[in-house]
């Protein structure tokens, strides 16, 4: 009796230890990011840092608008292409396809979600580049809508899966109380299943989202990296992201650059912030008290 | 006398795999009458319920044999229209399962597949449906609210009056009232001896006093057989098999 009590008790205070550490790694990268980034604003201001439309470190000039813009336009590219894509393919599996064809799909999916993310950067540097230029007869195929695509793919596992799992778990008995009532399978994927699953769905795509605005190796291999404004999904451009990967390098430690950098960093680690919110208060929410 | 029976069922089988769940049944369900199914669990009445509007059509491998004539034209025909047949044939489930959408939109749920758009049309049948099933001097106040945050007998009697929005002519029950307490289930049972002057009614129940006090005429099931169907009163009064007598005065099993 008393053994099994000290194992447990010990077994208890090792994961105590372990889930506080994960909390002071997080209190510590978050102190150090903005310690470092908010050095900049001595120097610039909120409004020159989020609006103004040059880089320059050589200057001191940091305006980061056209990093924000790149990583907006990507994001919601990657969005517009992998949601609807997403959410049919979970609707696909779940209500209409045959069960080996689920099972076939399942694990082709989750090693998708597996594959390091240089290798669909090198796989788009090869392929989705050069598919893009000829038709749209650019002179470089390197461009937001590059990466956008294949961002696209890269978070399709997460928005397929999540979406999967919550159309999954409507009930049976919403099904069935459309059927009775004289409904076709369309309307009733379309209309119940589908509404009833909606916040597990957006969840996911928030998910996807938030992993999108995050990526770095796979965008800066095809976005062209270019430090200015861009107007459509056709141009060029560099996100938040691939800008500190380019530059930390040179950067000296403790300059304002340096600063800027880490300034950079700050905006999508509060976006993936709000977002991880949204998410889990979508998840958790109850959805009726009857389950 | 034939033209009173709204459904007839001939020599029945049903088989999931290859286990058989109903065995050879035929009965007659006459109109604008409530017919009762009742027997042990696992007897097969919800089986039996579901095949008249082919709900079980959607469970994978099940088999049937024998015919349903609803009007007098066999359901499991192959130019029938399963829609359209569901549309006919309403069915109100154990556990009341209302949609996660407004109360509105649960009872405008199947004028709208059906394609009514007009507004004051769908008002207007939402408004009667909720009247008919009582439910309207409730929830007139609501109907933009979530149809989650009723209470289980508010939810069983929207999920009635959502069924019968779409004007069925039949209407099944799977024991709509064993999630409910008493004042509920006396509610729902008003709203049936209501309902059947419109509607041929069936339902399936655990509760003898519930078949005794709603139904016309009672069919009793044990492992997929009908073994007595007849009228409601000289079923429990005057059981002609021991089987169901023992069944109903509670000395079964
Ligand atoms: N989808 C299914 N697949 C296989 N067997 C099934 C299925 N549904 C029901 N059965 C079996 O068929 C038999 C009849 O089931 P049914 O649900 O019709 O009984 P019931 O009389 O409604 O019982 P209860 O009173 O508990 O609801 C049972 O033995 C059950 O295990
Ligand atoms: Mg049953």
């Amino acid at each position: 009796m008393g053994k099994r009590l000290n194992l447990e008790n010990t077994i208890r205070g090792i994961l105590l230890l372990f889930s506080t550490a994960a909390l002071v790694i997080l209190a510590i990268i978050v102190v150090f990011l903005f310690k470092e980034g908010l050095m900049l604003f001595q120097h610039t201001s909120v409004t020159d840092f989020l609006f103004g439309h040059k880089w320059i470190p050589a200057e001191n000039i940091y305006g980061a608008f056209p990093f924000i813009v790149s990583t907006i336009l990507v994001t919601l590219g990657a969005l517009l292409i992998s949601v609807p894509l997403g959410i049919s393919c979970a609707v696909f599996l779940v209500e209409i396809s045959p069960r080996w064809a689920r099972e076939l799909v399942r694990p082709a999916i989750e090693l998708l979600a597996g594959i390091p993310s240089i290798i669909y950067g090198v796989f788009a540097l090869i392929i989705v580049v050069d598919v893009l230029r000829v038709p749209f007869n650019l002179a470089t195929g390197e461009t937001i809508l590059a990466a956008s695509i294949i961002l696209a793919i890269m978070i399709l596992p997460i928005i397929i899966s999540i979406s999967q799992d919550s159309i999954d778990s409507v009930p049976r008995i919403y099904r069935e109380g459309s059927y009775a009532m004289g409904a076709t399978d369309w309307q009733t994927i379309s209309k119940v299943v589908v509404p009833s699953a909606r916040r597990g769905i957006i969840a996911g795509v928030i998910l996807g989202c938030g992993r999108a605005i995050g990526e770095t190796m796979a965008v800066v291999l095809v976005i062209g990296n270019v430090e200015k404004l861009p107007l459509s999904l056709l141009d060029s451009g560099e996100t938040l992201t691939s800008a500190i990967l380019l530059e930390m390098g040179e950067a000296v430690i403790g300059s304002l650059h340096y600063n800027a950098l880490f300034c950079l960093g700050i905006i999508p680690f509060l976006i993936v912030l709000v977002l991880s919110m949204l998410s889990s208060r979508l998840i958790t929410k109850r959805v009726s008290r009857f389950e | 006398m034939d033209k009173e029976n709204k459904i007839e069922v001939r020599n029945l089988n049903l088989w999931y795999g290859d286990k058989q769940a109903l065995k050879n049944n035929s009965i007659k369900i006459r109109k604008n009458h409530v017919t009762a199914i009742i027997g042990p669990s696992g007897c097969g009445k919800s089986t039996f319920i579901r095949c008249l509007n082919r709900m079980n059509d959607l469970v994978e491998g099940v088999k049937i044999t024998g015919e349903v004539s609803i009007n007098n034209k066999n359901i499991y025909d192959k130019d029938v229209d399963v829609v359209s047949l569901r549309r006919r044939v309403g069915m109100v489930f154990q556990k009341p399962n209302p949609f996660p959408m407004t109360i509105f939109d649960n009872v405008a749920y199947g004028p709208r597949i059906h394609g009514i758009k007009d507004k004051k049309k769908l008002q207007e049948i939402v408004e009667k449906s909720l009247k008919d099933t009582t439910l309207w001097n409730e929830v007139s106040d609501r109907l933009d609210k979530s149809a989650l945050d009723l209470s289980g007998g508010q939810m069983q009697r929207l999920c009635i009056a959502r069924t019968i929005a779409v004007k069925p002519d039949v209407l099944l029950f799977d024991e709509p009232c064993s999630a409910l307490d008493p004042v509920a289930t006396g509610k729902i049972e008003d709203l049936i001896q209501e309902l059947k002057k419109e509607y041929t009614i069936v339902i399936v129940t655990h509760n003898m006093q519930q078949a005794a006090r709603v139904s016309d005429y009672t069919g009793y099931f044990l492992l997929g057989e009908l073994i007595e169907f007849g009228k409601t009163k000289q079923l429990f009064e005057n059981p002609k098999e021991k089987s169901t007598e023992d069944y109903i005065t509670g000395r079964f099993g």
